[in-house]
């Protein structure tokens, strides 16, 4: 079953002269459970496609189906109880005046969960972060411990498709073992199903089966993380790239 | 023994604080021949701090102490701020982790680096100006005329970083001290900014200090590194000779990256010990 399918995605920027074409021509499609990655160096518009997605990013144009339905814009409530998305910056994605407490709480709250308090409970004990960390603020916390507090939020309405944005890149490696590991159970226990932008092939070959390779806005090379480490990339950017982190 | 342009014995750099003081250098000693020296490890571990120590650029209330900063046979802890100006720049210089915020944003290239230039040499304008599109050359900026009249917001990542080289590399330093200076570029940025770097050390037979979190690419880049836990140095090692380090704590870092080449289910997750922190610092001493 597909639980994404993009097609033809085009998103832009600015109007007339000013126009940039971000994504251009964009296909690809994500199955129930598995795990897609975008790589590509800055600019090349894989954090734009997941923000067209979330309708971050208002301007785009062709098809995006979330579980079977065409996305509206603006987009209901029931596609944020399907999509929910993790930033890169756990510094800046937090309110630095509102409790993990707060944070879980509102997010459930909108979602129209009963029983807050025990879901918050269970949250933090999913994310392994625990009870002490309840009522604490985010200067009080690590930036492993943030990205925790920040998946939890996304985890909050139980959603089927999280979109990672670089989860770990501004993490320190031993950290961003811990997260990936994280990621990874969560994604078998909650049956979820991942799509992830990094610019660090090491990490989405650890993380994903398939992968989308962009470069100047579009994708140049779809293939499997298999394949890529057989050394089977045929567009030479995907062979420059690989050879740049190997 | 190589000849020693930086001499460091047991360096402390305090900060007080409400809860007593926190030491976030504690009693480091390396020396700095005409090498690539790398220092690495996690946030917190101290590396930025020993690298702004030995400029004295730690602001009160923090505090730098040791029992000697040499450089060249001269204290640098005797100096005094007026006369320290005259070796930042000149004879140390630091190019820093982003180039967004240390480029004057209302200034156009080449007038800063003129006016970098100017400051520490008796160049006329029009020298100046030559001897900077000579500089912006030398780090591999196409079109560097009209880079000298552009303003850092027209520039990418991968060419502020190379601005800020050549303005750093102009009074010809006997020591660069780069802290994280690719952090914020792409891979295939990096590959040249570090290529650049490493041509003009080479060239110019200088020391480097090369602060960075990223374990492989101090590997491949230097020729020495220094690895550094809750403000001590806990192995010192060839660079090349990296991935047989035998702390624990080193090996954790290694293990924790995911490998391409290599996969596996689950990442190993670093477990801390005590001890590491406890244990005095290993002397980076050649």
């Amino acid at each position: 079953m597909t639980m994404l399918d993009v097609k033809s995605l085009n998103v832009w920027f600015g109007t007339g002269r000013d126009r940039v074409d971000a994504v251009k021509g964009a296909n690809f499609t994500v199955g129930q459970g598995e795990s897609f990655g975008l790589v590509g160096e800055s600019g090349s518009g894989k954090s734009t496609i997941l923000r067209a997605i979330t309708s971050l990013a208002p301007n785009w144009s062709g098809i995006i189906q979330v579980d079977g339905t065409p996305v509206v814009s603006p987009r209901p409530k029931a596609f944020f109880k399907t999509v929910q998305m993790v930033f890169q910056d756990p510094y800046a994605s937090l309110h630095p005046r509102h409790s993990v407490d707060q944070v879980l709480g509102e997010t459930l709250h909108l979602h129209g969960f009963r029983e807050i308090d025990a879901r918050v409970v269970k949250l933090l004990d999913d994310v392994g972060l625990g009870q002490k960390f309840r009522f604490r603020y985010p200067h009080q916390l690590s930036g492993g411990q943030r990205q925790r507090v920040a998946i939890a939020r996304a985890l909050a309405p139980e959603p089927k498709l999280l979109l990672l944005d670089e989860p770990t890149s501004a993490l320190d490696v031993s950290v961003q073992a811990e997260i990936l590991n994280l990621l990874a159970d969560l994604r078998q226990e909650h049956n979820l199903t991942y799509l992830m932008v990094s610019h660090d092939l090491s990490v989405v070959g650890h993380m994903c089966d398939q992968l989308a390779v962009m470069k100047d806005g579009e994708i140049v090379e779809i293939m499997s993380v298999a394949a890529l480490r057989k050394m089977e990339a045929t567009h030479p950017y995907s062979q420059h790239l690989l050879h740049a982190s190997v | 023994m190589m000849e020693q342009l930086l001499d460091i014995e047991n360096l402390w750099v305090k900060f007080p604080t409400r809860q007593g003081i926190f030491d976030a250098v504690r009693g480091v000693s390396f020396t700095l021949g005409r090498e690539r020296l790398g220092i690495v490890g996690e946030s917190g571990s101290g590396k930025s701090m020993t690298g702004r120590a030995i400029l004295r650029l730690i602001r009160p209330p923090g505090i730098v102490e040791a029992d000697y900063i040499k450089l060249e046979g001269t204290n640098l802890l005797d100096k005094t701020e007026k006369e320290m100006r005259a070796v930042r720049g000149q004879q140390i210089s630091m190019v820093m982790q982003d180039p967004k915020f240390s480029l004057n944003p209302v200034m156009t290239i080449g007038n800063q680096i003129i006016e970098a230039y100017r400051l520490h040499s008796k160049a006329s304008k029009s020298e100046a100006y030559a001897k900077s599109l000579e500089m912006l050359e030398a780090v591999s900026i196409r079109n560097p005329k009209r880079v000298m009249r552009a303003y850092p917001h027209e520039m990418s990542g991968g060419m502020g970083q190379r601005i800020m080289i050549a303005m750093m590399l102009i009074p010809n330093p006997k020591i660069l001290i780069a802290d994280e200076p690719t952090s914020a570029l792409d891979v295939s940025v990096q590959r040249q900014v570090l290529d650049i770097m490493d041509r003009l050390v080479n060239e110019r037979g200088m020391g480097l200090i090369f602060i960075s979190h990223d374990l492989n690419l101090v590997a491949d880049f230097c020729d020495r590194v220094l690895i550094m836990y809750a403000g001590r140095i806990v192995e010192v090692c060839q660079a090349d000779r990296l991935h047989e380090a035998q702390h624990p704590y080193t090996r954790g870092l290694l293990n924790s990256l995911p490998r391409f080449d290599a996969p596996k289910p689950r990442l190993e997750v670093l477990q801390r010990d005590p001890a590491w922190s406890e244990a005095p610092s290993v002397s980076g001493r050649t």
